[in-house]
């Protein structure tokens, strides 16, 4: 198939416009950006510096790592729960469950953060429904905080982490859960001795994946964090429209780009790509 | 037909978890029919006002047709693009096909927000050339839409030229097609499908897009995503409600759509 020369110029003009745009609309301006942390506002190391010393930074860093930990397990939980059904059960169920994995998946980011505002606000469906029941007698500060930005995130990124699991509960041969259970184990024994361990590959590239998405988060953090839980991503966009400080955001960025490339790197020690969807 | 079926515990599970996916989304009904300037639950009367309002105030219609716009155009960019790389992959397989193909994924990886910086970098340089290319204008904002599309676009191609039978396109060739006609009269009327789901899969994406939008746009290209942010973060007005039902609706009806579509597809096959 290779080799001739009009094949290979048949090639290079066909992939061309894609690979020169990429590279005029996206390669070229990263470069521009990693330019801003080393020249904005003087040349030189500073902006890296001060992402080692200023305790805005660091703090916020270390929240969006403890954040995005617990979003992981939240959601890598969750997904396993509901992918297991889909998967798996009868057919109703599998119908039910991928309805309610596809459709949120689905609605804009934006859309879900209002449903949440809507669902844990002051005058809120569940602060209206427990003072009516007579349970609380002061709204309960669901959103604005920290809990709220959890579930909001949590809800975004599930659907994302069913795929890697259901692609690993898939390609698990039943025979074995079958002997399993024939051989007299429990259904929970099955469960955690053998149904587990056999999707391992579904479950990290399902954590990596969340892990990794929840780094760089953005909307859901700003809306339901009320800006009293500054993640990373939040953090670039003020200091790049309100301080401005573009060098900061520029050096935040980079930081940002590596540390989700040697998480990748990872991945795809652990998952083969095809495993993953 | 799995045999090892899910048993009571797991059901259970599943059933919350699907309660939480879905709260959210139901939701907005109750607020969107509040008759109160405020976002709260209506007591006792209904309004129909917050959707009457999407009608009447020209910033609501002003910023869906922008979108509309915008979604189009990013999305035939997009398309095209990632089609014609494609049919290069498929059909010469270069040498570093990999490299390559990953070098188009990369948007789809690396985190949006630093996306967002590089485009809004880009546009900002772009912006004193001329007055309808770059920070705050519409082809500015289609554009960064399809630098972000384009991957997933790509992705599907490449995914139903994977599934296209090789002899096919080889018989073509036998039989003294160009590479024009291979890739027209042949290859593409077989993946028409994947093409237009790309297509479709783009507009979607950019019609929700924002984590970049908010980056490149400040009064001029006010997306419907950018206006509902605005509302979001200013003073929640229950108009968000009534738009997120409809948006809801609309999503809700084209899955349905999709999946008689696929399944009749599959019958088909």
């Amino acid at each position: 198939m290779r080799g001739t020369l009009s094949d290979r110029m048949g090639a290079a003009l066909l992939m061309a416009p894609l690979l020169l745009f990429l590279i005029l609309a996206y390669a070229w301006p990263f470069l521009g950006v990693v330019k801003w942390s080393f020249t904005l506002p003087t040349p030189g190391l500073g902006q890296y510096h001060a992402l080692l010393t200023d305790d805005l930074v660091q703090s916020v860093f270390i929240r969006t790592l403890r954040i995005a930990a617990i979003v992981t397990i939240v959601s890598v939980t969750a997904a396993y729960a509901i992918t297991v059904v889909w998967v798996r059960g009868s057919p109703v169920q599998r119908v039910l469950a991928e309805f309610c994995i596809l459709v949120p998946f689905w609605i804009s980011v934006l859309t879900r953060a209002f449903g949440w505002v809507a669902l844990l606000s002051n005058r809120g469906l569940i602060n209206t429904w427990l003072q009516s029941i007579g349970f609380i007698s002061e709204p309960l500060t669901l959103v604005r905080n920290e809990f709220g930005v959890i579930v909001g995130m949590s809800h975004f990124l599930i659907p994302f982490a069913v795929f890697p699991l259901a692609s690993a509960m898939r390609s698990l041969d039943e025979r074995v859960l079958l002997a399993a259970r024939g051989l007299g184990s429990s259904r929970m024994r099955t469960f955690w001795t053998v149904f587990v361990p056999m999707t391992r590959s579904g479950i990290i590239g399902s954590a990596l994946i969340t892990f990794v998405f929840s780094l760089g988060f953005f909307v859901t953090p700003a809306i339901l964090g009320g800006g009293r839980s500054v993640m990373i991503a939040e953090l670039i966009y003020l200091r790049i429209f309100q301080s401005p400080d573009w060098g900061l955001g520029a050096a935040i960025s980079v930081v940002l780009v590596v540390f989700v490339g040697a998480l990748m790197a990872l991945l795809f020690r652990y998952v083969k790509p095809k495993q993953l969807v | 037909m799995p045999t090892y079926r899910p048993g009571p515990v797991s059901l259970i599970l599943a059933v919350l978890v699907a309660l939480f996916l879905l709260m959210p989304l139901l939701a907005v009904i109750p607020v969107s029919l509040t008759p109160s300037r405020m976002l709260t639950m209506p007591t006792g009367e209904l309004s129909l006002r917050h959707y009457r309002s999407l009608i009447e105030d020209p910033r609501w219609l002003d910023s869906i047709l922008l979108s509309l716009r915008i979604g189009v155009v990013s999305s035939i960019l997009s398309t095209a693009l990632a089609l014609t790389f494609s049919l290069g992959v498929w059909m010469f397989q270069p040498r570093f096909t990999a490299a390559l193909v990953g070098f188009v994924l990369l948007p789809m990886v690396v985190p949006p927000v630093v996306s967002a910086v590089t485009l809004y970098f880009l546009l900002t340089s772009v912006s004193g050339l001329t007055s309808f290319f770059g920070y705050d204008t519409w082809l500015g904002v289609a554009m960064a839409h399809s630098v972000m599309t384009v991957p997933f676009a790509t992705v599907l191609i490449l995914v139903s030229l994977s599934q296209l039978d090789r002899r096919i396109d080889l018989a073509a060739r036998g039989l003294g097609a160009t590479v024009w006609e291979r890739a027209t009269r042949v290859i593409m009327p077989n993946i028409k499908f994947g093409i237009v789901t790309a297509a479709l899969l783009s507009f979607v994406l950019s019609w929700e897009e924002i984590g970049v939008t908010l980056f490149i746009t400040s009064v001029n290209a006010i997306t419907l995503p950018r206006l509902m942010w605005m509302g979001l973060r200013d003073n929640i007005d229950p108009a968000i409600a009534a738009l997120s039902v409809i948006l809801i609706i609309i999503t809700v009806l084209v899955l349905a759509v999709r999946s008689v579509v696929t399944r009749q597809r599959a019958a088909k096959v």
